[in-house]
């Protein structure tokens, strides 16, 4: 049994960690709803927490949302830098039960998928996110849970939206298992 | 397009001579200082002395300005919706209620709330002025060894100097495909409907994932053939020594947090009351 992370796990969580950074500080595009952005920061954690498990998936959230923080606003926010964390912890353990290595990405792994990310952002921005921002920031209960209501209900769109759109290329890049077949 | 960042620039001054472990541990616990306390003396206490250290390091105003701005920007907004969503917050937690004048409904100014938010405000002012003096004056390839330096495991600690290293290549390439899409008239502002928006981001962001992922085969492969994470701990290039100087800053934190605390929580709550209660 080997100890700690595997290499690739580790080049993943820092690659990983650098394209949350710019997704975070380029990749949000309007709603259309005012003050709601599409953060497809979140997509993409979500589809490396697929691709690479739990583990990986906290470390991006942790680190990519820390660096991102610090070098583009100053200073990290670190209840929220929490949230991102816990959102790809929750969706790495949907990596177990989608084999999207093998390109399988049909319509039960879609559901699968999109029910554990809406559980995950429902953690993390609903009740984790608020709670820290008042036991850290001793924030205004009403200020920061409508602040989560918000953030967390457009994520879990654009996860369902976009995430699903990128598994689903994704598995198209991939060999299927057993895809081969005989020529008559 | 070009976006500015927090870069470390080198210059000679006593902050920059510091090891970056020491600098990780000062400004960590600092923050947890600051986080906890809601002391208003102890906080302004901590500005000061924040301010000095900005003077001492002799970093540039330019090299930081667009931040300051973005964040005043960003506090500003924050301290609105603060009120907004809870004027009374102050008379809550100091227990007293004097007002100033009245505006409308329920929204009236008492000075606790003024204090209140003072000190919210103040909170930032202690925290942001050392997050951005470590961004500026820490070399980001000795922060991967300062923080497997303080225990984090080198795995991690390696994870992180890969995320630095790579933010600039990942940036140029998701602007080199996004001009790419432009050019071929893929758009993705506010002019095309939102359908066609997700569809359009998609196409930018497939192509940039997927160069991702072949650069994490390739960076692991390589990896792998120079044995990485084949023994227990790891020598950083960059490590160096503790200095007196590096003594002296631990000191110093250490003497801050626990000076704040005692006077944060000497009379038992949190939050320092100037107003005197009318029981």
């Amino acid at each position: 049994m080997r100890k700690g992370l595997s290499i690739i796990t580790v080049v993943a969580i820092g690659i990983g960690a650098a394209l949350f950074v710019i997704l975070g500080r380029f990749g949000s595009i309007p709603s259309g709803l005012p003050d709601t952005n599409i953060e497809t920061t979140y997509a993409v954690l979500s589809l490396f927490s697929v691709l690479y498990g739990p583990i990986a998936g906290l470390l991006i959230g942790l680190i990519g949302h820390t660096l991102k923080d610090a070098i583009f606003y100053g200073s990290p926010w670190f209840s929220w830098v929490i949230a991102s964390g816990v959102v790809g912890l929750v969706v790495g353990f949907a990596a177990r039960s989608i084999r999207i290595h093998d390109g399988e990405f049909g319509a039960k792994q879609i559901v699968r998928f999109n029910l554990i990310q809406i559980l995950a952002n429902a953690v993390a921005w609903f009740v984790i996110a608020p709670v820290l921002d008042i036991l850290i920031y001793a924030e205004p209960s009403d200020k920061v849970f409508t602040q989560g209501l918000v953030a967390g209900a457009s994520n879990i769109v654009t996860v369902a939206v976009l995430g699903t759109l990128l598994l689903l290329a994704y598995a198209k890049t991939r060999t299927k298992q057993g895809s081969l077949t005989k020529e008559a | 397009m070009k976006a500015k960042m927090l870069t470390y620039t080198r210059l000679e001054s006593p902050i920059h001579r510091l090891t970056g472990a020491v600098k990780l541990i000062f400004f960590a616990l600092w923050s947890v200082t600051a986080m906890i306390t809601y002391d208003t003396r102890s906080l302004l206490a901590m500005f000061l002395f924040g301010l000095v250290m900005f003077k001492i390091s002799k970093v540039k105003f330019r090299d930081y300005s667009f931040v300051l701005y973005l964040i005043l920007f960003f506090m500003l907004l924050n301290q609105l919706a603060v009120y907004l969503f809870s004027p009374a917050e102050g008379v809550k937690i100091y227990g007293t209620s004097h007002e100033w004048f009245h505006i409308a409904g329920r929204y009236n100014v008492t000075w606790e709330q003024l204090f209140y938010q003072f000190n919210i405000l103040l909170k930032y002012f202690t925290v942001i002025p050392m997050a951005l003096l470590f961004l500026l004056t820490t070399d980001p390839s000795e922060f991967a060894a300062s923080l497997n330096r303080v225990g984090v495991s080198y795995r991690i600690a390696y994870a992180v100097s890969i995320a630095m290293r790579y933010i600039p290549d990942i940036q140029r390439d998701f602007h080199n495909i996004s001009f790419a899409a432009q050019a071929r008239g893929i758009d993705m502002s506010k002019k095309e409907k939102l359908g066609a928006r997700i569809k359009n981001v998609s196409a930018v962001l497939m192509p940039l994932i997927l160069t991702s992922l072949q650069r994490i085969e390739t960076v692991s492969a390589a990896m792998e053939l120079r044995a990485f994470g084949h023994g227990r701990t790891r020598t950083w290039y960059n490590a160096r020594p503790f200095g007196k100087a590096d003594f002296a800053a631990l000191a110093i934190i250490v003497a801050i947090l626990a000076g704040s605390m005692l006077l944060t929580f000497h009379d038992g709550s949190r939050f320092y009351n100037i107003f005197e209660r009318t029981e």
